[in-house]
């Protein structure tokens, strides 16, 4: 029996930075996992993700991953999406660092 | 230490010159990432999990104040102002982006530096004993083997696309601190009837299905040498499993086919290819052998290394824990600790490796070197000077007296910043040192090594840890196994699982119970961890960490 589809953000990382970036419902990348949009259709995932890999002069390695809604966005599921969109544990580099 | 030659320097120049423009052609859409990716792999640059990753590769994890402080500049102009030393003796850059790695592969052509071949499947960065040139018990420096093997490994047409990486290691001395018997070839100098020769092994490694090397020769002479590893590797290059890389090391070419069936065919080979060695490999050799002359010794006094070791008991401790016996009388091997309680293992700033850069430039005939535990190292220092050079190390937070102790604990990068980690290393690592170093317990319990892996590729040894830490997904959630009795010396050995893994929250206490276990059941504090597991075995281990639970339970 298939896997039921369960909600998904189109996530990849930005071309000269390499920073985690999220695709936005109005096709914008941005660096906050709050403004992607959540897809909760397997189609639409699919195409949004296709999406996704045809701007290669923008992001690599575009991906779907998992994400539960919440009041302020899309929210990750696993501890690996939580460290990609915070930064490393050991210094305040990388997102939270930009956040604050 | 080796220079550039001519060839040398024009060679990386053009491979620079090579990268400049297929990152200009990949920016300007002309290349596409499939495309791109193997190029920028050939040159050490990876994209993990927040950012680029640029490896640079430290032949030997040998460098001199020029190139340290290069290290530093890099770090400030276009990193975070940090790098972290790898157990593979290299430096990474957690930070780059794209269109800068160019300008940094240029500073480091400056120094002699580069990053080619700290990726792909191709032979990487040869590795060797870190106190090479130092050492008490050294018959021969490692060092020249290694460049040799460097020299004769870079762009080899053959070994360019292997079946996998392939990972050589050196050592000069019999006491093994290269780990030579955990990688695909290790090669142990020795002696015999007054010749020197080498002892190669093949097939160790530590990953998913980890091996000890086995002996493929128990003496290849120096004129035999380049030769023999040639035909090791080709004849792994035509045997080896392409069709899953799972499978594809040569450890499991050596399982499969057995050592004896190996030795055949590689002799085969060299029978084959011997011919075409000129004796140039051995001339060469012979000229490197002069770039890693020992510098000139000074002949002084020690008395107030004396005085001080007397009177100033953190200068003592110091000592006692981070100083080796050097080879030259009245010099000692300072050991450089980057596992300050609760920093990341390895990681040095800027502001460091240059005050470590200076420390070898006035203390240490310019040289210094990396360990594969992701320390420093200044193998040649007058006792008279230490105790100035202490002074120094401690204004910068490098004076942690833990050499081999518990809280020296090798970590690689795990998911905090690797693409392929499963769970965190760093903050475990960084959990056990403040813990052990709040129980004031470090120097009672004496050697124990600690190794943390994020995955089953093992970059952190894990399986050669006396106690050895393995961050997995568990459904979801991190989960460490511990494993214990591993040994990365010359008496190697794969550590024992101890049963079901331990949440995040469960590890640290866990490790406690393991050393609590060691400390109320050992001889004396003459008997270290791994002496007192080889006598008791796994038992009082897992009654602790799994019986001990039940019990309080059932209650």
């Amino acid at each position: 029996m298939p896997k039921e589809f369960t909600p998904k953000v189109v996530t990849a990382n930005a071309l000269l930075e390499g920073d985690v970036v999220y695709q936005t419902a109005d096709d914008r990348w941005s660096r906050h996992l709050s403004e992607a949009e959540l897809i909760s259709d397997e189609a639409l995932a699919k195409l949004r993700l296709a999406q996704a890999e045809g701007q290669p002069e923008l992001v690599v390695g575009a991906y779907l991953a998992d994400a539960k809604p919440s009041d302020d966005g899309p929210q990750p599921t696993h501890f690996r999406e939580e460290f990609r969109r915070t930064g490393p544990s050991n210094y305040h580099h990388g997102k939270q660092a930009e956040v604050n | 230490m080796y220079s550039y030659s001519e060839f040398d320097a024009a060679f990386v120049a053009e491979r620079n010159r090579q990268f400049r423009a297929q990152v200009e052609r990949r920016i300007a859409g002309n290349l596409t990432e499939d495309e791109f990716k193997p190029l920028r792999l050939m040159n050490g640059l990876y994209l993990q999990l927040h950012a680029y990753m640029l490896r640079v590769a430290i032949p030997y994890g040998t460098l001199n104040s020029r190139q340290m402080r290069q290290l530093a500049h890099i770090a400030e102009t276009w990193d975070k102002g940090y790098g972290h030393f790898t157990t593979r003796q290299n430096i990474q850059f957690n930070w780059p982006e794209l269109r800068d790695v160019p300008e940094i592969l240029d500073a480091l052509a400056e120094v002699e530096m580069h990053a080619i071949q700290t990726s792909g499947n191709t032979i990487r960065n040869v590795t060797a004993d870190h106190f090479a040139g130092a050492a008490e018990d050294e018959i021969a420096d490692p060092r020249p083997v290694a460049e040799l093997l460097r020299q004769w490994s870079t762009d080899h047409p053959e070994f360019q696309f292997l079946p996998r990486k392939f990972k050589i290691a050196v050592t000069g001395s019999p006491n093994d601190r290269a780990v030579i018997k955990a990688h695909d070839i290790g090669i142990q100098i020795v002696e015999r009837e007054g010749e020197i020769g080498y002892r190669v092994l093949v097939g160790g490694g530590l990953g998913r299905t980890p091996m000890i090397g086995k002996v493929l020769s128990d003496f290849v002479s120096q004129e035999d040498l380049l030769p023999y590893i040639e035909a090791t590797v080709s004849v792994w290059n035509l045997l080896g499993r392409r069709d899953n890389k799972y499978k594809s090391r040569i450890k499991i070419t050596v399982h499969e086919h057995g050592i004896d069936d190996i030795r055949a065919r590689v002799q085969e080979r060299f029978e084959v290819i011997r011919p075409e060695f000129s004796g140039i490999d051995v001339a060469l050799l012979e000229q490197i052998k002069t770039a890693f002359a020992p510098p000139a010794f000074r002949q002084d006094g020690a008395e107030v290394f004396e005085t001080t070791y007397k009177t100033d008991p953190i200068f003592r401790s110091w000592a006692d824990t981070n100083l080796i016996a050097h080879k030259a009388p009245g010099y000692a091997i300072v050991q450089i600790s980057l596992k300050a309680h609760g920093a990341t293992p390895g990681d040095a700033t800027a502001d460091q490796m240059r005050v470590m850069a200076d420390l070898a430039e006035f203390y240490g005939h310019d040289e210094l070197r990396i360990s594969h535990e992701q320390n420093v190292i200044l193998p040649h220092v007058h006792k008279s000077n230490l105790p100035a050079l202490h002074a120094i190390l401690k204004k910068h937070g490098l004076a942690t007296a833990n050499i081999g102790l518990i809280s020296d604990i090798i970590a690689c990068p795990g998911m905090d910043y690797c693409a392929l980690a499963t769970a965190r290393s760093i903050p475990i690592a960084q959990q056990i040192a403040t813990r052990f170093d709040e129980l004031k317990l470090e120097h009672d319990i004496g050697e124990l090594k600690i190794k943390i892996s994020g995955c089953i590729n093992a970059c952190g040894h894990h399986h050669v840890g006396h106690i050895g830490i393995l961050g997995l997904d568990r459904a979801g959630v991190e989960n460490y196994q511990i494993t214990l009795g591993g040994d990365h010396t010359e008496t190697a050995a794969i550590g024992d699982r101890t049963g079901p893994g331990f949440s995040a929250d469960e590890i640290i206490p866990a490790v406690e119970r393991i050393v609590e276990t060691y400390l109320d059941q050992r001889h004396d504090r003459n008997e270290t961890f791994l002496e007192f597991y080889r006598r008791v075995g796994m038992t009082p281990f897992k009654t602790a960490l799994y019986e001990q639970d039940k019990a309080y339970a059932a209650e």
